[in-house]
């Protein structure tokens, strides 16, 4: 969804003049403080657009509600899971809890782990590397990571995580060594999932706020390997 | 909840009208009980209004590479609810 789909979203003429009556309030005449975004707009935002509009038009959601999830979404940045990463980096007890109950730990470094009632960690070791896919939509730990990138929505990544992943590392440059063993996380249901990767080499001296620094969002999807 | 940690199950191979969550590259395949979550609300009814219960216990099953295809990766780990398993 790009950053433009929703409050500000339709040309002038949207009077919606239909025939057929409405009981509820159907004032349309939004304060729009700018002129209307121009240019193209995806197909996909089209349909959110239009559900978005249906939606509201018959009381099922208010737009002030989908303000407010939109920005809480756009708020939330792969810095926080970088935070989780680098503090159990540093701290093995640390580690011990985010892989135990990662909404707990996340909630001790005062993060919010979003609605999801459960969010599982995983370890990349030398013995054992994870990825994470929702091979049937988007699901992703966005609380910790933020809004999932394009190709994470993607039906190609969607369908090759599960089918050629190590296809997929190669492409993103990640070479697993001989005997590593490859897990696959499909989220398919309330579970979200958050990759804690393998700590870079030769970084004893760098403090956390330096570590976190190498935690990229890729890196805790499993498609990549921290800088 | 009928399974445990370790027991070996099959997804049913069943078409299902809707909203699921059970992906069909599973359908029919066996694996290995890994976790148990708990118990959530049903997708299926959730996806329509309703309120989702009552609430099915969810899995996470753990798939063989030889279950799958033959570039799958060595395990692959989804959530699945009860009502999609049987022993297997």
């Amino acid at each position: 969804m790009s950053d433009h789909d929703h409050d500000h979203d339709h040309d002038h003429d949207h009077d919606h003049d239909h025939d057929h009556d409405h009981d509820h309030d159907h004032d349309h005449d939004h304060d729009h403080p700018h002129e209307p975004i121009a240019g193209a707009e995806s197909a996909i935002a089209t349909r959110a657009r239009a559900l978005e509009e249906l939606l509201v038009e018959k009381g099922v959601v208010q737009r002030e509600d989908v303000r407010r999830n939109v920005d809480w979404l756009v708020s939330r940045s792969p810095a926080d899971g970088a935070r989780l990463v680098a503090h159990a980096w540093v701290d093995p007890d640390f580690k011990e809890r985010l892989l135990a109950d990662a909404r707990a730990a996340a909630l001790e470094l005062g993060l919010d782990p979003g609605p999801s009632p459960v969010v599982v960690a995983v370890e990349n070791t030398e013995q054992v590397h994870h990825m994470v896919v929702c091979t049937l939509c988007s699901c992703y730990p966005r609380a910790l990571l933020g809004p999932p990138p394009d190709w994470y929505k993607s039906l190609p990544y969607r369908s090759r995580a599960v089918s050629d992943p190590r296809g997929i590392l190669d492409e993103f440059g990640v070479e697993l060594e001989d005997g590593v063993e490859l897990r696959v996380l499909d989220s398919t249901a309330d579970i979200r999932y958050l990759v804690l990767p393998r700590r870079p080499p030769e970084t004893d001296g760098l403090g956390e706020d330096e570590l976190a620094a190498l935690v990229t969002r890729d890196s805790m999807i499993g498609v990549a390997q921290p800088a | 909840m009928t399974f445990r940690v370790g027991d070996r199950v099959r997804v049913s191979d069943r078409a299902h009208e809707g909203h699921h969550r059970t992906p069909g590259y599973l359908k029919g395949r066996s694996g290995r009980v890994e976790l148990v979550h708990g118990e959530f609300t049903n997708p299926e009814t959730r996806a329509y209004g309703g309120d989702g219960l009552p609430e099915e216990a969810l899995y996470q099953v753990v798939f063989a590479r030889d279950e799958l295809w033959p570039g799958a990766a060595d395990r692959t780990y989804v959530d699945l609810f009860e009502h999609w398993l049987e022993a297997a």
